[in-house]
Parts: C-alpha cells; sequence; structure tokens
C-alpha cells in the first residue's frame, strides 16, 4: 500500500468506525452466538453445554413450533396478496387524476401511523363479542358476527383483515411509483389500440414490478416475525393457540421460559426460512420483473 | 391513467370515499369510546354520540394516582419515552451519516466489503440477534436500565446508512473538490459541505426514528422491568393487559393520547413523511 493509500484506509476506516463497533457487536457476534447457542442446553443462568442438535430435532416433534409456523405462514400467505391488490388499486384510482387526491392519501395514510399497541387496542374493542361496534353494525344487516377473538376459526382472518386497515403506508409507495411512469408510454400504447386494462397489463404493472417485488419482500419478512399484534390481542395465542405466532413463541421460549437455546435455534430457523422464501421470490420473478436498462 | 367520463369520476370518488371511512371510523370510535362514562360503552344499540362529554377521562387517564386502581402513570411513560427520543435521536443522525459519508464519498480498500456487510444485516431478522444482545447485556448488568435500548443508537444502523448513503451520492464530487482546494480537510467537507445539503434526508431519518421509538413494544418488553421505567407503548399494553376488557372508555383515552402526538407530527411534516415513504419504498 502506498502512502496515500494508507492515509485514504485510515480516513475511511475513522469515519465508519461507530458503525463498524455496531456491525461488530449488535449484528455480527450476536449471530455467530445464536448458531452457537442454538446448538446447546442453555438457560442464561448456567453456561451453555453443548447438545448438538438437539435443538433442532425437538422442534421437529413440538406440536407448538409447526402450529406456530404454520399460523404466520396462513397469515402471510394471505395478508400479502390481499395487501398488494388493496393497496395497488387504490393507487391506481388516486393517480386517475382525481380532485382532492392528497386529502385521499393522507386519510388512508393515517391508520398507518398508528402505534401497534394502540392499534391493538382499538381492534380489541372494535372486535369485542359482546359490545364490540362490527359486530353490532353486522346485525343491522342482519348478520350474527363470529366471535372474531374467541374463535379459533376468526382469530387470523382477524389479523388479516386489520392488516388491511395499515396498507396506506403501500398506498403512498406505489402512488409515486405510478407517478413517476412516463406519459409517453401510455400514449404509445394508444397508439396501438390499448385500452384501459391494456395499458395496465402492459405498461404500468410491468413498469411497477421491481417496486412490487421489493415490498412483497419487505412485507414477508416482516410478517414471519410479525409480535406486537398477536402478542398484545391473543395473549398465549389463545384460543386454542390459533393466533400463536412463530415470533410470539421464539419470545416466549427465551425469556419467560428461559430456554435460549430453543429460541436460538427457532431463530436460526426463521433466519433461513426468511433467506430461503426471499431467494424463492427473486427466483419466481426472475424474467417477469422490468429493470429499467437492463 | 385518467377517466374522463363523468360517471366514472363519480364512481372512483364513490370508492374512495368509502375507502376514506373505513380508514376513519376504526379512529373516530376510539376517540368517541374515549369520551363516554363507563356504563355508555356497553349500550346495545351502541351510541355514536356521547350523552355525557367525559373530558374527565383523560384526566384521570394522565394523572396517575396510586390510591385508586385503573390509572396509568402516564406522565412518568411519556417522560420515558421522550428519555429514549432524546438520548438516540443525534446517535443515530451522527453516526449514520459518518459511516454514510465514509461509504458514499471517500475511496479506501475495503469499502465495499464493508457495504456488502451493511447490505446484508438488513436481511437478519431480528429475533435472531435477541437472545445473544439478551445474554451480553444480562452480563453487562443492564437488563431493568435504560442502556439497551439507547447505546446501539451511537453505533449506526444498516437502513439509516443505506438511506444516506444513496442520498450522498447524488451529490456533484465537485462541491467537495471546491472545498478541498480551499484547504478544508475531510472533516469540515463532511460538517458544513455534505450535511447541510443533506437536511432533507436527515429530516427522514429523524422523523422515521422517532415514529419508531414512539411505537417500539418489543424492545422495551425485553429490557425493562420496573413498572417505573414503562415507555408508554409498554405501559399501555401493561395497563391492558392488568385490567383487561373493562374500563373500555380510560383505554381508548390512553389510546388517543398515544396517536394524537403521531398525527399532529405527521400533519407538520406532511411533505418529508410521504417524500421519505415513497424514496425507501422505491429502493428496489
Amino acid at each position: 500500500m502506498s502512502r496515500q493509500e494508507k492515509q485514504r484506509l485510515v480516513l475511511g476506516l475513522a469515519f465508519v468506525s461507530p458503525w463498524l463497533v455496531g456491525l461488530a457487536v449488535f449484528q455480527i457476534y450476536p449471530i455467530i452466538a445464536s448458531l452457537y447457542f442454538s446448538l446447546c442446553d442453555y438457560s442464561v443462568l448456567e453456561t451453555p453445554t453443548f447438545i448438538g442438535l438437539a435443538n433442532y430435532a425437538d422442534l421437529l416433534g413440538d406440536e407448538v413450533f409447526w402450529q406456530a409456523l404454520y399460523n404466520t405462514l396462513f397469515y402471510a400467505a394471505f395478508a400479502l396478496p390481499l395487501g398488494l391488490v388493496v393497496s395497488f388499486a387504490t393507487a391506481l384510482l388516486l393517480n386517475t387524476g382525481v380532485r382532492f387526491m392528497a386529502v385521499y392519501r393522507t386519510i388512508y395514510f393515517l391508520p398507518s401511523l398508528v402505534p401497534a399497541v394502540a392499534s391493538a387496542l382499538i381492534w380489541l374493542w372494535l372486535l369485542n363479542g359482546k359490545y364490540g361496534v362490527i359486530n353490532e353494525g353486522l346485525l343491522h344487516l342482519g348478520i350474527e358476527g363470529p366471535g372474531w377473538l374467541s374463535e379459533p376459526a376468526w382469530t387470523k382472518p382477524s389479523l388479516i383483515l386489520m392488516s388491511l386497515w395499515g396498507v396506506g403506508h403501500a398506498v403512498v409507495i406505489y402512488l409515486a411509483g405510478l407517478q413517476d411512469v412516463p406519459k409517453q408510454l401510455y400514449e404509445a400504447a394508444e397508439l396501438d389500440g390499448a385500452g384501459w386494462w391494456g395499458k395496465l397489463w402492459h405498461v404500468t404493472i410491468p413498469l411497477m414490478s421491481p417496486v412490487i417485488l421489493f415490498n412483497l419482500i419487505m412485507g414477508l419478512i416482516g410478517s414471519l416475525q410479525m409480535f406486537a399484534l398477536p402478542y398484545i390481542m391473543m395473549p398465549g395465542g389463545q384460543p386454542a393457540r390459533s393466533a400463536y405466532f412463530y415470533a410470539v413463541y421464539l419470545y416466549d421460549n427465551a425469556l419467560p421460559y428461559l430456554k435460549m437455546g430453543y429460541a436460538s435455534a427457532m431463530a436460526w430457523i426463521l433466519f433461513l426460512l426468511t433467506l430461503g422464501l426471499t431467494l424463492l421470490a427473486l427466483r419466481l420473478a426472475r424474467g417477469r420483473v422490468y429493470y429499467e436498462g437492463g | 391513467m385518467r377517466f374522463t367520463h363523468p360517471l366514472a369520476r363519480l364512481v372512483v370518488h364513490l370508492i374512495l370515499i368509502a375507502g376514506a371511512l373505513l380508514c376513519l371510523l376504526p379512529l373516530a370510535w376510539m376517540i368517541v369510546t374515549s369520551l363516554k362514562p363507563i356504563e355508555e360503552t356497553m349500550t346495545s344499540p351502541p351510541t355514536w354520540v356521547p350523552s355525557a362529554w367525559q373530558w374527565r377521562n383523560y384526566y384521570d387517564a394522565v394523572i396517575y394516582r396510586a390510591d385508586v386502581l385503573g390509572y396509568i402513570p402516564f406522565l412518568r411513560y411519556f417522560r420515558n419515552t421522550l428519555y429514549l427520543i432524546v438520548m438516540t435521536l443525534p446517535g443515530v443522525l451522527i453516526s449514520c451519516s459518518l459511516a454514510a459519508y465514509g461509504l458514499a464519498r471517500l475511496r479506501w480498500r475495503g469499502r465495499e466489503v464493508v457495504f456488502g456487510l451493511t447490505l446484508a444485516t438488513l436481511m437478519i431478522p431480528f429475533p435472531v440477534t435477541m437472545v445473544p444482545l439478551y445474554v451480553l447485556f444480562r452480563e453487562l448488568e443492564w437488563i431493568g436500565t435504560f442502556r439497551p435500548l439507547w447505546v446501539g443508537a451511537w453505533f449506526g444502523g444498516a437502513f439509516n446508512i443505506f438511506l444516506l448513503r444513496q442520498f450522498f451520492l447524488t451529490i456533484p464530487e465537485e462541491l467537495s473538490d471546491a472545498a478541498r482546494v480551499d484547504g478544508a480537510n475531510e472533516w469540515q467537507v463532511f460538517a458544513r459541505i455534505i450535511l447541510p445539503l443533506a437536511k432533507p434526508a436527515l429530516a427522514v431519518v429523524a422523523l422515521f426514528h422517532v415514529m419508531a421509538v414512539w411505537n417500539d413494544f418489543m424492545g422495551p418488553l425485553i429490557y425493562l422491568q420496573d413498572q417505573s421505567q414503562f415507555t408508554l407503548a409498554l405501559g399501555l399494553q401493561a395497563y391492558q393487559s392488568q385490567h383487561g376488557g373493562s374500563e373500555w372508555n380510560m383505554l381508548m383515552a390512553a389510546s388517543t393520547i398515544m396517536v394524537a402526538p403521531v398525527i399532529v407530527l405527521f400533519f407538520f411534516t406532511q411533505r418529508t413523511f410521504i417524500q421519505g415513504i415513497a424514496a425507501t419504498g422505491l429502493k428496489g
């Protein structure tokens, strides 16, 4: 290394140094430690004892683990596509040159500002089986509403419905993307005889596909780590563990039960699952997603 | 794509209004309930206008009286939350902008490796680092203190670094070169040229960070033990789980108090907010 190169290196490292410490202490060390703990019997109170893959083997036979995994994937499988369709459709409507667009956008965005804890309390109250205003409203329409929070079959649908209340965030993103679509492309499509649907399928969606993919992947990562809402609204995942989410079961193993090794094994499975599903999404999208300039 | 037919435009408005109502009704119901006497929260059919506007609920929710069960030490929780914001915000802005500067505007060996690692950490789910960090903070005897919730903020974060780096890259290199020719050292270029130009991006980072601290539930749940240290989010949940679903007027008053500052903040910073979200969401 020349003198100048050395100087540059020192300067670069100086600027990045707080982050290098953060990277080492708050990211790299915990990942390695987590992998090690996942191979140990570890209660925090005593030193970890190495037990090989026993935690992973136990997980495979743990009914609650499978239930929590199923609940989480079930939620993601419905909440993500529904959220995509609702938010994209809303953004399309807002992008039709409609008056008061900014007012609508603000209103749609408001629910996604509500802190998770407040959101949980609001919906506990709205969905309350006895005095909940949603079932009262349904009764007016001659429908007897279900026990949203008390019947095992309805807890996950309740959370999926709630997730739609918070799609405003995605609406803002899609709307910004739609406003960037060059007008000439629509004009060219019109010259080729494309109608509203034709333009949507052949211009809008291809151009928006990278944004959609990015937001689906972020949504997937978020859903797999869903914690606050089920933790607060359905303590212990009740009724019948129908709302026991992966991250909640992981947390319960770690802190209340102090099964740190077991929780770490769960964390690593979550990590690999996140990685695997993301790569799968990227793979499926290959050739279907349009990137400008290649 | 525009609709020109008046009927089509009317239909669009009708759909959008219906959607807007669905967005607003839960919040309206929260506010209405928060002003009702307790008996009236349980009437059937429910009333949309309280028979008596009980503003007292807010007073009762905020003022903690240990002798009366069911009141929330809200001022205390509020103070704790503000404390965490004050302790973390400068750290996030300083450490992330320094790192972003080093990754965007300095050329040094190993830079790409550090940047690659930074991006890779975006993929790591929080639960993976949760257990070892808990163990680490336990060794340091920091559990039950605020430290686990603010110390990390002074050592950067991948997402904010990435966001700021992208912004720094858009600033013309000539500006830095001109300052260097005038004898400015690297630190001066950073502090006097780049940072002032990066105000919009720093505002986005600051805003999202304040929101994240205000909303964070899992962090305080893991590290705080004594009720006197709880943040608003954790305090509200603790109150709900202790007193169950009975005093809905109180719970909704407390929720309103937690939601209102966020919405006020949003209205004052709407442009920054909307641009920030669009920018972070369009990164694909």
